[in-house]
């Protein structure tokens, strides 16, 4: 290895990249932009639709009841519903998303509950859709509210006290820190935009750098300079890393400095006493921006060396098989899912870290990411991922000087 | 100074089996004097000047340049051998002074030796109008140009030109032929692969006609035409690789 080599071909690389569009684009833009409009736009949107759908009145058809006109009034006059005439295909209606809820009031309701006995309100909805889901809590916290007039009543009749029906108070307390209901709310997602973006920001670099210089005949000249080829590997490699880590950091800058600007603009409230754990938590109430642990995207950015530079070399000794950038682009681009599923897998709930996920590489860094944007900090699996890590980018980079070294790779016919 | 002795280089394909790309080729090309390799498309010219240029490892045989081994001193042939192919093409995204000085540097110059280099090549081949532009927008003259300068920038003792004419226009191809005369005049060594015929007669002072892999007959254009009983080049040509039937053959393959 001679480094005055490997510098000039990095030097070469380095200035040939950022005068071509699409790596600027996919080392540049992409991470700086990425974040804020995640973090707030999709944030934005997100606390707007939800918002929204909690706002409008809700649509519901009312089965029954003729018998009960209190009820109904009661029903009518909350400004909270809509009320539709009976139709028989109601199912079908709520399926369709029309008719967000049917209540269906039983024969001699409000008979019934004068006279005491135990009747059934069924309410028809549609699970797991936003607006009948909150439908459904509106009008089932209408009758519970009906319910508790009722029982208050009969309690006064009977004479007794209030408190009869209320033995004791359950009261839910919270001791995690912030930063760990921030990390857990999204401390899955951060890591898995890193993976992409480390992988996708030492995508198009390694293409170019490799198939993109054979196709346009420049490797052949480069190959008939007297310089070692593990040199011009390694400087070629170190400029695909640098591209990758470029973007990974940009993202990571943006990502903070959107933290930053999310706690000025929605956390004014935030009751945290410190300033780096006024950065963490979910932000101020109804807002679904989330916040983050400053020290946990340190620890992030430690971990993502060692992947970048397996990703950096994987790319190379891969796009240097294939004879042009097109071909490149089918042989990497496929590669997206394979780094995607473990880092998706990273962002399920429950699976957490152990001795044999912490070999597994790309799964490795997406789970422990989640934990030190949790604050928790395992240092024998950090120190084991780290290891791992390393390992595998050795031998990544090994593979590349391989390729690069094999004439039937560097001269496919 | 170059010396090949029984080259051979086999390639493994799928489809043909083992194709023996060079065949237990040998000779000898001395400085001043340009060596010109003459051979059909896929005779194995190419292929036997990337075993020169060390791009490619030959299977066995040897091959000497400027005093080195091809196979045990590869970077020493590199840094003594300019090597101007068809392929061989230029960064875009470069100006012509990036790339020479890239290559300056990558043979080890300092930057005070690639600046004078460069402004001399600069002068001597007429290149200083487009010095500072990228080269993704030059003419196919100044591409040529700028390879030139590219392949001379460290002064090397061997130059190997794999087809260099190739698809260019008469006013650049007639520039690139005196480039390879003035080379031969300062005493280098000069090897020229060509399938045109004319252009061996006019500048080679040894030929070699390779076909099918092998070297199948070499001399002076004189000794050639006394050797087939025929004046013209192309004549020549088809006897040596034993008529027309056997060079359509080839053609086949």
């Amino acid at each position: 290895m001679n480094w005055q080599n490997i510098l000039t071909v990095y030097l070469k690389e380095l200035k040939d990249s950022l005068r071509d569009r699409r790596t600027l684009i996919s080392m540049i833009v992409v991470p700086t932009l990425i974040m804020p409009v995640i973090m707030f736009g999709v944030g934005t949107i997100m606390t707007k639709i939800m918002k929204q759908a909690q706002s409008e009145t809700v649509s519901v058809m009312v089965l029954g009841g003729a018998d009960s006109p209190g009820v109904i009034a009661a029903l009518q006059d909350d400004k909270k519903f809509r009320l539709l005439p009976a139709k028989a295909d109601y199912r079908q209606l709520i399926s369709e998303k029309k008719v967000r809820v049917a209540v269906e009031i039983p024969a001699g309701f409000e008979a019934a509950l004068k006279s005491g006995s135990t009747q059934t309100v069924s309410l028809y909805y549609y699970e797991g859709e936003l607006k009948s889901g909150f439908g459904v809590k509106a009008v089932q916290e209408f009758f519970t509210t009906l319910r508790d007039r009722t029982i208050e009543l009969r309690l006064k009749e009977q004479g007794l006290p209030a408190a009869i029906i209320k033995p004791f108070v359950v009261r839910r307390q919270n001791v995690a820190p912030p930063e760990k209901v921030g990390g857990n709310a999204i401390g899955g997602f951060i890591p898995y935009l890193i993976i992409i973006l480390c992988f996708t920001g030492a995508m198009y670099p390694a293409m170019d750098l490799t198939a993109g210089e054979k196709e346009r005949g420049t490797m052949e000249t480069l190959l008939c300079s007297p310089v070692h080829r593990i040199n011009i590997v390694v400087g070629k490699f170190l400029m695909v890393l640098t591209a990758s880590l470029t973007t990974v950091l940009l993202s990571i800058v943006s990502m903070g400095v959107s933290a930053a600007i999310g706690v000025m603009y929605f956390g004014g409230k935030a009751t945290s006493p410190s300033a780096t754990s006024a950065m963490a938590g979910q932000a101020a109430e109804g807002s679904s921006i989330p916040l983050i642990d400053p020290v946990g995207l340190i620890g992030v950015a430690a971990l993502v060396l060692p992947v970048a530079v397996f990703f950096a070399a994987m790319l190379l000794a891969i796009s240097l098989f294939a004879k042009s950038y097109k071909e490149a682009q089918s042989y990497v681009s496929p590669l997206i899912i394979v780094v995607i599923m473990p880092a998706v897998i990273g962002m399920l709930p429950g699976v957490e870290l152990n001795a044999k996920l912490a070999l597994v590489p790309i799964l490795n860094l997406s789970l422990v990411c989640k934990e030190m944007l949790s604050g928790v900090w395992h240092w024998h699996y950090i120190a084991l991922i780290f290891g791992s890590s390393c390992l595998y980018a050795a031998i990544a980079l090994g593979f590349a000087v391989k390729m690069f070294n094999r004439e039937d790779v560097m001269f496919r016919a | 100074m170059i010396e090949a002795r029984n080259l051979t280089k086999t390639f493994k394909d799928k489809k043909r089996g083992v194709i023996t790309a060079v065949n237990d080729v040998s000779f000898t090309c001395r400085p001043g004097q340009i060596y010109g390799l003459l051979g059909a498309n896929g005779a194995g010219k190419t292929t036997t000047l990337r075993l020169l240029a060390t791009l490619l490892q030959p299977t066995s045989g040897v091959a000497r340049l400027a005093g080195f081994d091809a196979a045990t001193e590869a970077n020493q042939v590199r840094a003594h051998v300019g090597f101007l192919a068809a392929s061989t093409a230029l960064y875009g995204r470069l100006t012509a002074r990036e790339m020479i000085t890239y290559f300056g540097r990558l043979n080890g110059l300092a930057d005070a030796t690639i600046k004078e280099r460069l402004n001399r090549l600069a002068a001597e081949l007429d290149m200083r109008d487009f010095l500072d532009r990228r080269c993704e927008k030059f003419s196919t003259g100044m591409k040529q140009k700028t390879s030139i300068a590219r392949t001379l920038i460290h002064d090397p003792a061997v130059m190997i030109f794999d087809e260099p004419t190739l698809g260019l226009d008469v006013m650049t191809a007639r520039s690139i032929v005196k480039f390879v005369r003035d080379c031969r005049d300062r005493g280098k060594t000069v090897i020229y692969s060509t399938h045109v015929m004319s252009e061996v007669e006019r500048i080679c002072d040894i030929i070699g006609i390779i076909h099918d892999g092998r070297l199948v007959a070499e001399g002076t254009l004189a000794e050639l035409r006394q050797r087939f009983g025929e004046t013209d080049m192309e004549e020549i040509f088809i006897k040596a690789v034993g008529g027309e039937a056997a060079l359509t053959a080839a053609l086949k393959n």
